[in-house]
Protein backbone atom coordinates (compact mmCIF):
# COMPACT_ATOMS: atom_id res chain seq x y z
CA UNK A 1 0.00 0.00 0.00
CA UNK A 2 1.34 2.98 -0.69
CA UNK A 3 1.46 5.81 2.28
CA UNK A 4 -0.94 8.37 3.13
CA UNK A 5 -0.06 11.83 3.44
CA UNK A 6 0.75 12.17 7.07
CA UNK A 7 3.19 8.64 6.76
CA UNK A 8 4.78 10.82 4.09
CA UNK A 9 5.81 13.71 6.63
CA UNK A 10 6.58 11.30 8.97
CA UNK A 11 8.56 9.16 6.70
CA UNK A 12 10.76 12.57 5.64
CA UNK A 13 11.08 13.36 9.61
CA UNK A 14 12.34 9.66 10.15
CA UNK A 15 14.97 9.34 7.16
CA UNK A 16 15.49 5.73 7.94
CA UNK A 17 18.00 5.58 4.92
CA UNK A 18 19.97 8.01 6.90
CA UNK A 19 23.34 7.22 8.96
CA UNK A 20 24.00 3.48 8.21
CA UNK A 21 27.70 3.23 9.10
CA UNK A 22 30.01 0.76 7.18
CA UNK A 23 29.23 -2.77 8.22
CA UNK A 24 30.65 -5.65 6.64
CA UNK A 25 27.41 -7.91 7.26
CA UNK A 26 26.44 -5.88 4.66
CA UNK A 27 28.28 -7.05 1.70
CA UNK A 28 27.71 -10.52 2.68
CA UNK A 29 27.80 -11.67 -0.89
CA UNK A 30 31.33 -10.05 -1.66
CA UNK A 31 32.72 -11.73 1.63
CA UNK A 32 31.60 -15.04 -0.18
CA UNK A 33 33.30 -14.20 -3.11
CA UNK A 34 36.92 -13.46 -1.75
CA UNK A 35 36.75 -16.34 0.07
CA UNK A 36 36.56 -18.11 -2.86
CA UNK A 37 39.22 -16.15 -4.83
CA UNK A 38 41.41 -16.39 -1.86
CA UNK A 39 41.35 -20.17 -1.27
CA UNK A 40 41.84 -20.91 -4.95
CA UNK A 41 44.38 -18.43 -5.21
CA UNK A 42 46.24 -20.24 -1.77
CA UNK A 43 45.37 -23.46 -3.47
CA UNK A 44 47.27 -22.71 -6.53
CA UNK A 45 50.28 -21.53 -4.69
CA UNK A 46 51.26 -24.70 -2.34
CA UNK A 47 49.47 -27.25 -4.56
CA UNK A 48 52.44 -26.15 -7.05
CA UNK A 49 54.42 -27.57 -4.65
CA UNK A 50 53.31 -30.90 -3.61
CA UNK A 51 54.39 -34.01 -5.73
CA UNK A 52 51.29 -33.89 -8.35
CA UNK A 53 50.90 -37.87 -7.70
CA UNK A 54 48.92 -36.66 -4.51
CA UNK A 55 47.62 -33.23 -5.12
CA UNK A 56 46.48 -30.98 -8.05
CA UNK A 57 46.11 -27.41 -7.84
CA UNK A 58 43.88 -25.54 -10.16
CA UNK A 59 45.53 -24.19 -13.55
CA UNK A 60 46.16 -28.08 -14.07
CA UNK A 61 42.70 -29.29 -13.18
CA UNK A 62 41.64 -26.53 -15.67
CA UNK A 63 43.86 -27.87 -18.40
CA UNK A 64 43.14 -31.37 -17.79
CA UNK A 65 39.61 -30.77 -17.98
CA UNK A 66 39.74 -28.93 -21.47
CA UNK A 67 41.61 -31.77 -22.56
CA UNK A 68 39.40 -34.23 -21.02
CA UNK A 69 36.38 -32.05 -22.87
CA UNK A 70 38.00 -32.28 -26.50
CA UNK A 71 38.48 -36.18 -26.13
CA UNK A 72 34.90 -36.54 -25.29
CA UNK A 73 35.33 -39.10 -22.65
CA UNK A 74 34.08 -36.72 -19.99
CA UNK A 75 30.61 -35.49 -21.61
CA UNK A 76 29.62 -39.23 -22.77
CA UNK A 77 30.48 -40.32 -19.03
CA UNK A 78 28.80 -37.37 -17.36
CA UNK A 79 25.58 -37.81 -19.79
CA UNK A 80 25.43 -41.07 -18.80
CA UNK A 81 25.29 -40.66 -15.19
CA UNK A 82 23.02 -37.76 -15.38
CA UNK A 83 20.49 -39.90 -17.59
CA UNK A 84 20.31 -42.39 -14.25
CA UNK A 85 20.27 -40.08 -11.77
CA UNK A 86 17.44 -38.39 -13.36
CA UNK A 87 15.35 -41.66 -13.78
CA UNK A 88 15.96 -42.67 -10.16
CA UNK A 89 15.80 -39.65 -8.08
CA UNK A 90 12.40 -38.87 -10.51
CA UNK A 91 10.91 -42.13 -9.26
CA UNK A 92 12.42 -41.69 -5.46
CA UNK A 93 10.23 -37.92 -5.55
CA UNK A 94 7.36 -39.17 -7.09
CA UNK A 95 6.62 -42.16 -4.86
CA UNK A 96 8.16 -40.98 -1.68
CA UNK A 97 6.08 -37.86 -2.04
CA UNK A 98 3.17 -40.14 -2.57
CA UNK A 99 3.54 -42.66 -0.08
CA UNK A 100 4.33 -39.81 2.48
CA UNK A 101 1.49 -37.93 1.80
CA UNK A 102 -0.34 -41.23 2.34
CA UNK A 103 1.16 -42.39 5.77
CA UNK A 104 0.90 -38.49 7.14
CA UNK A 105 -2.61 -38.72 5.90
CA UNK A 106 -4.31 -42.30 7.06
CA UNK A 107 -3.02 -43.88 9.75
CA UNK A 108 -3.93 -47.37 8.36
CA UNK A 109 -1.39 -46.48 5.29
CA UNK A 110 1.06 -46.00 8.47
CA UNK A 111 0.87 -48.79 9.96
CA UNK A 112 0.89 -50.72 7.25
CA UNK A 113 4.30 -49.62 5.83
CA UNK A 114 6.10 -48.04 8.11
CA UNK A 115 7.53 -50.97 9.62
CA UNK A 116 9.39 -51.36 5.84
CA UNK A 117 10.37 -47.61 6.16
CA UNK A 118 11.95 -47.11 8.67
CA UNK A 119 14.14 -50.74 8.77
CA UNK A 120 14.96 -49.55 5.39
CA UNK A 121 16.02 -46.13 5.96
CA UNK A 122 17.96 -47.51 9.07
CA UNK A 123 19.84 -49.98 6.91
CA UNK A 124 22.74 -48.08 4.95
CA UNK A 125 22.26 -48.20 1.27
CA UNK A 126 25.66 -49.32 0.71
CA UNK A 127 25.12 -52.19 2.55
CA UNK A 128 22.69 -53.26 -0.42
CA UNK A 129 24.29 -52.41 -3.38
CA UNK A 130 26.10 -55.86 -3.97
CA UNK A 131 22.77 -57.78 -3.83
CA UNK A 132 21.41 -55.27 -6.04
CA UNK A 133 24.52 -55.86 -8.77
CA UNK A 134 23.67 -59.51 -8.04
CA UNK A 135 19.57 -59.08 -8.74
CA UNK A 136 20.38 -56.48 -11.50
CA UNK A 137 23.75 -56.87 -13.03
CA UNK A 138 26.17 -54.15 -13.62
CA UNK A 139 23.72 -52.12 -15.86
CA UNK A 140 21.55 -48.67 -15.48
CA UNK A 141 18.89 -51.22 -13.62
CA UNK A 142 21.30 -51.76 -10.66
CA UNK A 143 22.63 -47.86 -10.19
CA UNK A 144 18.63 -46.83 -11.13
CA UNK A 145 17.83 -49.12 -7.94
CA UNK A 146 20.56 -47.77 -5.76
CA UNK A 147 19.69 -44.02 -6.59
CA UNK A 148 15.92 -44.66 -6.14
CA UNK A 149 16.75 -46.21 -2.86
CA UNK A 150 18.94 -43.23 -1.71
CA UNK A 151 16.98 -40.58 -2.50
CA UNK A 152 13.40 -41.79 -1.83
CA UNK A 153 13.59 -41.77 2.05
CA UNK A 154 14.59 -38.20 2.95
CA UNK A 155 11.63 -36.83 0.77
CA UNK A 156 8.98 -40.07 2.26
CA UNK A 157 9.97 -39.47 5.85
CA UNK A 158 9.75 -35.10 5.18
CA UNK A 159 6.42 -35.43 3.28
CA UNK A 160 5.52 -38.04 6.34
CA UNK A 161 6.02 -35.67 8.84
CA UNK A 162 4.77 -32.39 7.31
CA UNK A 163 1.39 -33.80 6.72
CA UNK A 164 1.43 -34.68 10.37
CA UNK A 165 1.99 -31.31 11.56
CA UNK A 166 -1.03 -29.49 9.15
CA UNK A 167 -3.26 -28.56 11.96
CA UNK A 168 -6.74 -30.14 12.33
CA UNK A 169 -8.01 -26.80 12.74
CA UNK A 170 -6.81 -26.09 8.90
CA UNK A 171 -8.48 -29.27 7.82
CA UNK A 172 -11.64 -28.29 9.61
CA UNK A 173 -11.57 -24.98 7.48
CA UNK A 174 -11.36 -27.18 4.16
CA UNK A 175 -14.03 -29.42 5.39
CA UNK A 176 -16.15 -26.44 6.75
CA UNK A 177 -16.09 -24.88 2.84
CA UNK A 178 -17.06 -27.91 1.57
CA UNK A 179 -13.53 -29.54 0.46
CA UNK A 180 -13.61 -32.79 -0.24
CA UNK A 181 -11.32 -35.70 0.14
CA UNK A 182 -9.64 -34.74 -2.82
CA UNK A 183 -9.67 -30.62 -2.59
CA UNK A 184 -8.56 -31.48 1.13
CA UNK A 185 -5.30 -33.07 -0.21
CA UNK A 186 -4.40 -30.83 -2.90
CA UNK A 187 -5.90 -27.49 -1.74
CA UNK A 188 -5.02 -27.95 2.31
CA UNK A 189 -2.66 -30.89 2.80
CA UNK A 190 0.01 -30.46 0.26
CA UNK A 191 0.26 -26.27 0.76
CA UNK A 192 0.69 -26.59 4.30
CA UNK A 193 3.02 -29.31 3.95
CA UNK A 194 4.95 -28.01 1.41
CA UNK A 195 8.13 -26.29 2.76
CA UNK A 196 8.59 -29.82 4.66
CA UNK A 197 8.04 -31.60 1.01
CA UNK A 198 10.42 -29.62 -0.16
CA UNK A 199 13.35 -29.93 2.64
CA UNK A 200 13.44 -33.85 1.79
CA UNK A 201 13.46 -33.04 -2.10
CA UNK A 202 16.56 -30.71 -1.21
CA UNK A 203 18.37 -33.78 0.88
CA UNK A 204 17.11 -36.10 -1.53
CA UNK A 205 18.52 -34.64 -3.96
CA UNK A 206 21.83 -34.59 -2.32
CA UNK A 207 21.53 -38.03 -1.38
CA UNK A 208 20.64 -39.47 -5.08
CA UNK A 209 23.32 -37.94 -5.70
CA UNK A 210 25.72 -40.13 -2.93
CA UNK A 211 24.10 -43.07 -4.21
CA UNK A 212 24.77 -43.36 -8.11
CA UNK A 213 28.69 -42.08 -7.47
CA UNK A 214 28.61 -44.73 -5.12
CA UNK A 215 27.50 -47.36 -7.45
CA UNK A 216 29.47 -46.84 -10.17
CA UNK A 217 32.64 -46.49 -7.85
CA UNK A 218 31.32 -50.47 -6.96
CA UNK A 219 30.86 -51.27 -10.39
CA UNK A 220 34.05 -49.45 -12.09
CA UNK A 221 32.83 -49.24 -15.68
CA UNK A 222 30.83 -46.54 -16.50
CA UNK A 223 29.65 -42.83 -15.59
CA UNK A 224 31.26 -40.47 -13.17
CA UNK A 225 32.56 -42.92 -10.34
CA UNK A 226 34.20 -45.38 -12.63
CA UNK A 227 36.49 -42.28 -13.88
CA UNK A 228 37.17 -41.47 -10.44
CA UNK A 229 38.40 -45.28 -10.01
CA UNK A 230 40.49 -45.14 -13.10
CA UNK A 231 41.69 -41.44 -12.36
CA UNK A 232 42.86 -42.36 -9.43
CA UNK A 233 44.18 -45.47 -9.74
CA UNK A 234 46.75 -43.89 -12.49
CA UNK A 235 47.39 -41.23 -10.09
CA UNK A 236 46.03 -38.75 -12.41
CA UNK A 237 44.86 -36.70 -9.98
CA UNK A 238 44.39 -33.09 -12.23
CA UNK A 239 41.79 -35.74 -14.42
CA UNK A 240 40.53 -36.71 -10.96
CA UNK A 241 39.50 -33.26 -9.63
CA UNK A 242 37.72 -32.86 -12.71
CA UNK A 243 34.77 -35.37 -12.11
CA UNK A 244 35.01 -33.99 -7.75
CA UNK A 245 34.68 -30.45 -8.98
CA UNK A 246 31.72 -31.13 -11.51
CA UNK A 247 30.02 -32.84 -8.66
CA UNK A 248 30.57 -30.08 -6.24
CA UNK A 249 29.11 -27.80 -8.66
CA UNK A 250 26.12 -30.07 -9.41
CA UNK A 251 25.19 -30.84 -6.25
CA UNK A 252 25.32 -26.66 -5.45
CA UNK A 253 23.42 -26.05 -8.42
CA UNK A 254 20.29 -28.78 -7.69
CA UNK A 255 20.13 -28.02 -4.02
CA UNK A 256 20.28 -23.95 -5.01
CA UNK A 257 17.57 -24.82 -8.03
CA UNK A 258 15.59 -26.62 -5.28
CA UNK A 259 15.41 -23.51 -2.86
CA UNK A 260 14.59 -21.31 -5.97
CA UNK A 261 11.70 -23.57 -6.24
CA UNK A 262 10.57 -23.58 -2.80
CA UNK A 263 11.17 -20.02 -2.68
CA UNK A 264 8.59 -19.88 -5.79
CA UNK A 265 6.09 -22.41 -4.34
CA UNK A 266 5.80 -21.29 -1.01
CA UNK A 267 6.71 -17.28 -1.18
CA UNK A 268 5.05 -16.64 2.46
CA UNK A 269 7.37 -18.76 4.41
CA UNK A 270 9.98 -16.38 2.58
CA UNK A 271 8.37 -13.31 4.11
CA UNK A 272 7.46 -15.11 7.26
CA UNK A 273 11.50 -16.08 7.84
CA UNK A 274 13.06 -13.81 10.30
CA UNK A 275 16.50 -13.39 9.45
CA UNK B 1 -35.02 -23.93 10.34
CA UNK B 2 -32.31 -25.23 12.33
CA UNK B 3 -33.07 -27.72 15.15
CA UNK B 4 -30.55 -28.79 17.69
CA UNK B 5 -32.58 -32.02 19.57
CA UNK B 6 -31.08 -33.13 22.91
CA UNK B 7 -27.62 -33.36 21.77
CA UNK B 8 -24.40 -34.51 24.00
CA UNK B 9 -21.29 -34.85 23.70
CA UNK B 10 -17.92 -36.37 25.62
CA UNK B 11 -14.43 -35.66 25.40
CA UNK B 12 -12.05 -38.45 26.05
CA UNK B 13 -8.88 -38.45 27.64
CA UNK B 14 -5.91 -37.71 25.27
CA UNK B 15 -3.84 -40.49 26.59
CA UNK B 16 -6.74 -43.17 27.39
CA UNK B 17 -9.62 -42.69 24.73
CA UNK B 18 -11.46 -45.16 26.83
CA UNK B 19 -11.68 -42.44 29.72
CA UNK B 20 -14.32 -39.89 29.62
CA UNK B 21 -12.57 -36.63 30.23
CA UNK B 22 -14.95 -33.92 30.18
CA UNK B 23 -18.69 -33.82 29.41
CA UNK B 24 -18.90 -30.98 27.09
CA UNK B 25 -22.44 -30.40 26.16
CA UNK B 26 -24.83 -31.87 28.06
CA UNK B 27 -28.72 -32.72 26.31
CA UNK B 28 -28.85 -29.74 24.99
CA UNK B 29 -31.59 -28.29 22.48
CA UNK B 30 -32.32 -25.56 21.03
CA UNK B 31 -34.51 -24.54 17.93
CA UNK B 32 -33.77 -21.66 15.54
CA UNK B 33 -36.15 -19.92 13.39
CA UNK B 34 -35.09 -18.78 9.91
CA UNK B 35 -33.57 -15.69 9.77
CA UNK B 36 -33.53 -15.23 13.37
CA UNK B 37 -30.34 -14.19 14.54
CA UNK B 38 -29.20 -15.70 18.31
CA UNK B 39 -26.51 -15.47 20.04
CA UNK B 40 -24.44 -17.66 22.11
CA UNK B 41 -23.16 -16.22 25.78
CA UNK B 42 -21.48 -18.67 28.45
CA UNK B 43 -18.21 -18.96 30.23
CA UNK B 44 -15.14 -19.80 28.62
CA UNK B 45 -15.19 -23.84 28.22
CA UNK B 46 -18.68 -24.36 27.95
CA UNK B 47 -18.98 -25.55 25.17
CA UNK B 48 -19.62 -22.70 22.60
CA UNK B 49 -17.32 -23.79 20.16
CA UNK B 50 -17.94 -27.23 20.61
CA UNK B 51 -21.56 -26.89 19.63
CA UNK B 52 -21.35 -24.46 16.29
CA UNK B 53 -18.35 -27.76 15.24
CA UNK B 54 -21.18 -30.17 15.73
CA UNK B 55 -23.83 -27.69 13.63
CA UNK B 56 -21.53 -27.33 11.42
CA UNK B 57 -20.77 -30.60 10.84
CA UNK B 58 -17.27 -31.06 11.72
CA UNK B 59 -17.47 -32.64 14.98
CA UNK B 60 -20.31 -35.77 15.70
CA UNK B 61 -22.47 -35.43 18.51
CA UNK B 62 -22.27 -38.56 20.73
CA UNK B 63 -26.26 -38.09 21.68
CA UNK B 64 -28.70 -36.00 19.61
CA UNK B 65 -29.22 -34.87 16.35
CA UNK B 66 -28.51 -31.66 14.33
CA UNK B 67 -31.80 -31.12 11.64
CA UNK B 68 -31.16 -28.46 8.94
CA UNK B 69 -34.74 -28.13 7.15
CA UNK B 70 -35.95 -31.48 9.04
CA UNK B 71 -32.61 -33.27 7.67
CA UNK B 72 -30.31 -34.77 9.81
CA UNK B 73 -26.68 -33.41 9.78
CA UNK B 74 -23.79 -35.56 9.32
CA UNK B 75 -21.21 -33.64 7.53
CA UNK B 76 -20.45 -29.70 5.81
CA UNK B 77 -23.01 -28.24 3.75
CA UNK B 78 -23.09 -25.46 1.48
CA UNK B 79 -26.04 -23.98 3.51
CA UNK B 80 -23.75 -23.61 6.47
CA UNK B 81 -20.44 -21.05 7.07
CA UNK B 82 -18.53 -20.78 9.59
CA UNK B 83 -16.15 -17.99 10.84
CA UNK B 84 -13.60 -19.16 12.64
CA UNK B 85 -12.57 -18.34 16.55
CA UNK B 86 -8.71 -18.44 15.65
CA UNK B 87 -9.72 -16.83 11.89
CA UNK B 88 -9.02 -20.26 9.95
CA UNK B 89 -6.74 -18.43 7.75
CA UNK B 90 -4.48 -20.07 5.06
CA UNK B 91 -1.36 -19.29 5.77
CA UNK B 92 -0.01 -19.36 2.02
CA UNK B 93 -3.05 -17.69 0.80
CA UNK B 94 -3.30 -14.18 0.43
CA UNK B 95 -6.00 -12.10 1.96
CA UNK B 96 -7.57 -12.17 -1.42
CA UNK B 97 -6.94 -15.84 -1.64
CA UNK B 98 -8.52 -16.75 1.24
CA UNK B 99 -11.68 -15.06 0.62
CA UNK B 100 -11.70 -16.76 -2.82
CA UNK B 101 -11.47 -20.52 -0.98
CA UNK B 102 -14.47 -20.92 -0.32
CA UNK B 103 -15.82 -20.32 -3.86
CA UNK B 104 -13.11 -22.01 -5.63
CA UNK B 105 -14.16 -25.13 -3.62
CA UNK B 106 -17.52 -24.65 -4.95
CA UNK B 107 -16.01 -24.17 -8.56
CA UNK B 108 -17.05 -20.78 -9.27
CA UNK B 109 -14.62 -19.13 -12.33
CA UNK B 110 -11.93 -17.48 -11.51
CA UNK B 111 -12.89 -13.79 -12.67
CA UNK B 112 -16.56 -14.25 -11.05
CA UNK B 113 -14.67 -15.36 -7.42
CA UNK B 114 -12.52 -12.70 -7.37
CA UNK B 115 -14.57 -10.12 -7.98
CA UNK B 116 -17.00 -11.01 -5.93
CA UNK B 117 -14.11 -11.57 -2.66
CA UNK B 118 -12.92 -7.49 -3.48
CA UNK B 119 -16.37 -6.80 -2.87
CA UNK B 120 -16.77 -8.64 0.30
CA UNK B 121 -12.82 -7.44 1.74
CA UNK B 122 -14.02 -3.99 0.94
CA UNK B 123 -17.29 -4.31 2.93
CA UNK B 124 -14.95 -5.31 6.11
CA UNK B 125 -12.45 -2.55 5.36
CA UNK B 126 -9.71 -4.34 4.11
CA UNK B 127 -9.28 -2.68 0.34
CA UNK B 128 -6.10 -2.49 -0.47
CA UNK B 129 -4.97 -5.44 1.18
CA UNK B 130 -5.46 -8.20 -0.76
CA UNK B 131 -1.70 -9.33 -1.50
CA UNK B 132 -1.05 -9.40 1.73
CA UNK B 133 -0.09 -12.87 3.59
CA UNK B 134 -2.15 -13.84 6.82
CA UNK B 135 0.81 -13.20 8.88
CA UNK B 136 1.80 -9.64 7.47
CA UNK B 137 -1.90 -8.07 8.69
CA UNK B 138 -2.83 -7.38 12.33
CA UNK B 139 -5.50 -9.92 14.37
CA UNK B 140 -8.10 -7.99 14.13
CA UNK B 141 -7.65 -7.89 9.86
CA UNK B 142 -7.22 -11.55 9.94
CA UNK B 143 -10.46 -11.81 11.68
CA UNK B 144 -12.21 -9.91 9.17
CA UNK B 145 -10.76 -11.88 6.47
CA UNK B 146 -12.41 -14.72 7.76
CA UNK B 147 -15.94 -13.10 8.25
CA UNK B 148 -15.24 -12.13 4.56
CA UNK B 149 -15.02 -15.17 2.98
CA UNK B 150 -18.24 -16.63 5.13
CA UNK B 151 -20.35 -13.63 3.77
CA UNK B 152 -18.80 -14.06 0.42
CA UNK B 153 -20.96 -18.09 0.28
CA UNK B 154 -24.26 -16.44 1.50
CA UNK B 155 -25.16 -19.13 3.40
CA UNK B 156 -28.69 -19.96 4.48
CA UNK B 157 -26.79 -20.31 8.54
CA UNK B 158 -23.93 -18.49 9.30
CA UNK B 159 -22.16 -19.45 12.57
CA UNK B 160 -20.02 -17.32 13.59
CA UNK B 161 -17.66 -18.05 16.76
CA UNK B 162 -16.58 -14.93 18.57
CA UNK B 163 -16.13 -13.43 14.84
CA UNK B 164 -15.59 -10.09 16.52
CA UNK B 165 -12.82 -10.76 19.76
CA UNK B 166 -10.20 -9.72 18.25
CA UNK B 167 -11.12 -6.42 16.93
CA UNK B 168 -10.61 -3.11 18.52
CA UNK B 169 -13.84 -1.22 20.10
CA UNK B 170 -14.65 0.98 16.50
CA UNK B 171 -13.72 -1.61 14.47
CA UNK B 172 -16.53 -3.83 16.24
CA UNK B 173 -18.59 -1.79 16.15
CA UNK B 174 -18.75 -0.97 12.31
CA UNK B 175 -18.58 -4.54 12.05
CA UNK B 176 -22.28 -5.07 13.92
CA UNK B 177 -23.68 -2.33 12.08
CA UNK B 178 -22.28 -4.38 8.95
CA UNK B 179 -23.55 -7.64 9.95
CA UNK B 180 -26.86 -6.59 11.28
CA UNK B 181 -27.36 -4.55 7.85
CA UNK B 182 -26.36 -7.92 5.62
CA UNK B 183 -28.64 -9.88 7.91
CA UNK B 184 -31.87 -7.55 7.65
CA UNK B 185 -31.05 -7.84 3.54
CA UNK B 186 -31.07 -11.50 3.15
CA UNK B 187 -32.90 -14.11 5.07
CA UNK B 188 -29.59 -15.63 6.68
CA UNK B 189 -30.07 -17.38 9.83
CA UNK B 190 -27.51 -16.29 12.50
CA UNK B 191 -25.91 -18.35 15.30
CA UNK B 192 -22.80 -15.69 16.63
CA UNK B 193 -21.05 -17.13 20.38
CA UNK B 194 -19.74 -13.84 21.99
CA UNK B 195 -18.52 -13.34 25.70
CA UNK B 196 -19.56 -9.73 25.35
CA UNK B 197 -23.26 -9.15 27.17
CA UNK B 198 -23.83 -5.94 25.46
CA UNK B 199 -22.90 -7.16 22.24
CA UNK B 200 -25.40 -10.45 22.55
CA UNK B 201 -28.18 -7.91 23.32
CA UNK B 202 -27.57 -5.38 20.76
CA UNK B 203 -26.94 -7.77 17.80
CA UNK B 204 -29.41 -10.68 18.70
CA UNK B 205 -33.22 -11.63 18.67
CA UNK B 206 -32.77 -14.05 21.62
CA UNK B 207 -29.62 -14.68 23.98
CA UNK B 208 -29.17 -18.35 24.89
CA UNK B 209 -27.16 -18.33 28.26
CA UNK B 210 -25.00 -21.63 28.62
CA UNK B 211 -23.11 -22.89 31.96
CA UNK B 212 -20.18 -25.23 32.16
CA UNK B 213 -19.59 -28.60 34.06
CA UNK B 214 -21.39 -29.93 32.27
CA UNK B 215 -22.33 -27.59 29.17
CA UNK B 216 -26.27 -26.86 29.47
CA UNK B 217 -28.19 -24.62 28.30
CA UNK B 218 -29.33 -22.47 31.16
CA UNK B 219 -31.75 -19.63 29.92
CA UNK B 220 -32.82 -18.40 27.21
CA UNK B 221 -33.90 -14.41 26.69
CA UNK B 222 -35.72 -12.92 24.26
CA UNK B 223 -34.27 -9.60 23.43
CA UNK B 224 -37.44 -7.64 21.79
CA UNK B 225 -35.83 -4.19 21.31
CA UNK B 226 -36.97 -2.61 18.28
CA UNK B 227 -34.75 -2.29 15.13
CA UNK B 228 -32.95 -1.30 12.65
CA UNK B 229 -30.59 -0.90 15.97
CA UNK B 230 -28.07 0.69 14.46
CA UNK B 231 -30.24 3.99 14.35
CA UNK B 232 -30.61 5.54 17.26
CA UNK B 233 -28.82 4.99 20.96
CA UNK B 234 -30.29 1.35 21.59
CA UNK B 235 -27.74 0.87 24.32
CA UNK B 236 -29.47 4.05 26.17
CA UNK B 237 -32.71 2.40 25.72
CA UNK B 238 -34.00 1.31 29.59
CA UNK B 239 -35.14 -1.94 27.90
CA UNK B 240 -31.02 -2.61 26.79
CA UNK B 241 -30.43 -1.86 30.54
CA UNK B 242 -32.80 -4.14 31.71
CA UNK B 243 -31.48 -7.30 29.87
CA UNK B 244 -28.38 -6.41 30.15
CA UNK B 245 -28.90 -6.72 33.98
CA UNK B 246 -31.14 -9.95 33.59
CA UNK B 247 -28.59 -11.69 31.47
CA UNK B 248 -25.55 -10.85 33.76
CA UNK B 249 -27.16 -12.16 36.54
CA UNK B 250 -28.19 -15.53 34.46
CA UNK B 251 -24.54 -15.56 33.77
CA UNK B 252 -23.36 -14.82 37.57
CA UNK B 253 -25.46 -17.37 39.22
N1 LIG C 1 -10.91 -31.88 20.78
C1 LIG C 1 -11.08 -31.83 22.12
N2 LIG C 1 -10.63 -32.81 22.91
C2 LIG C 1 -10.81 -32.76 24.24
N3 LIG C 1 -11.45 -31.78 24.87
C3 LIG C 1 -11.93 -30.76 24.14
C4 LIG C 1 -11.78 -30.72 22.72
N4 LIG C 1 -12.36 -29.60 22.25
C5 LIG C 1 -12.84 -28.97 23.33
N5 LIG C 1 -12.61 -29.65 24.46
C6 LIG C 1 -13.02 -29.27 25.80
O1 LIG C 1 -14.40 -29.03 25.78
C7 LIG C 1 -14.72 -27.91 26.58
C8 LIG C 1 -15.50 -26.92 25.77
O2 LIG C 1 -14.66 -26.38 24.78
P1 LIG C 1 -15.15 -25.26 23.78
O3 LIG C 1 -14.00 -24.96 22.88
O4 LIG C 1 -16.40 -25.70 23.15
O5 LIG C 1 -15.41 -24.04 24.76
P2 LIG C 1 -15.92 -22.57 24.44
O6 LIG C 1 -17.21 -22.40 25.12
O7 LIG C 1 -15.86 -22.33 22.98
O8 LIG C 1 -14.82 -21.70 25.18
P3 LIG C 1 -14.21 -20.28 24.75
O9 LIG C 1 -15.22 -19.26 25.11
O10 LIG C 1 -13.00 -20.16 25.59
O11 LIG C 1 -13.90 -20.34 23.29
C9 LIG C 1 -13.41 -27.35 27.09
O12 LIG C 1 -13.27 -27.72 28.45
C10 LIG C 1 -12.36 -28.00 26.25
O13 LIG C 1 -11.23 -28.27 27.03
MG1 LIG D 1 -14.70 -21.20 21.74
Amino acid sequence: MALNALEQQALVEINPSQAKPFRLTDYLRLVRAASVVLFVVLWEYFGRQVNPLFLSYPSAIVKACVQLLIAGEFQRQAIGSLGIYAVGLGAALVLGILLGLLMGRYRLAEYLLDPYVYALDATPRVALIPLLLLWFGLGAPAKIAVVFLSGIFPVLMNTFSGVRTVSGGLVDVGRAYGAGEGKIFTKIIMPAALPFIMAGVRLGVGRALIGIITAEMFTAVTGMGALLIRYSSAMATDKFFVPVIFLALLGVILSGAVEALQRRLAPWKETERAL
Amino acid sequence: MLEVRHLSKVFFEQNDPQKPGLIALYDISLSVRRNEFVCLLGPSGCGKTTLIRIIAGLLPADRGEVLVNGNPVTSPGRDRCMVFQQFGLLPWRTVLGNVEFGLEIEGMGREERRDISRQYLELVGLKGFEDYYPHQISGGMQQRVGIARALSKKPDILLMDEPFGAVDAQTREQLQEELLKIWAKTDTTVIFVTHSIDESIYLSDRVVIMHSRPGRIKEEVAVELPRPRWEGDVKADPRFAQLRARVRESLRE
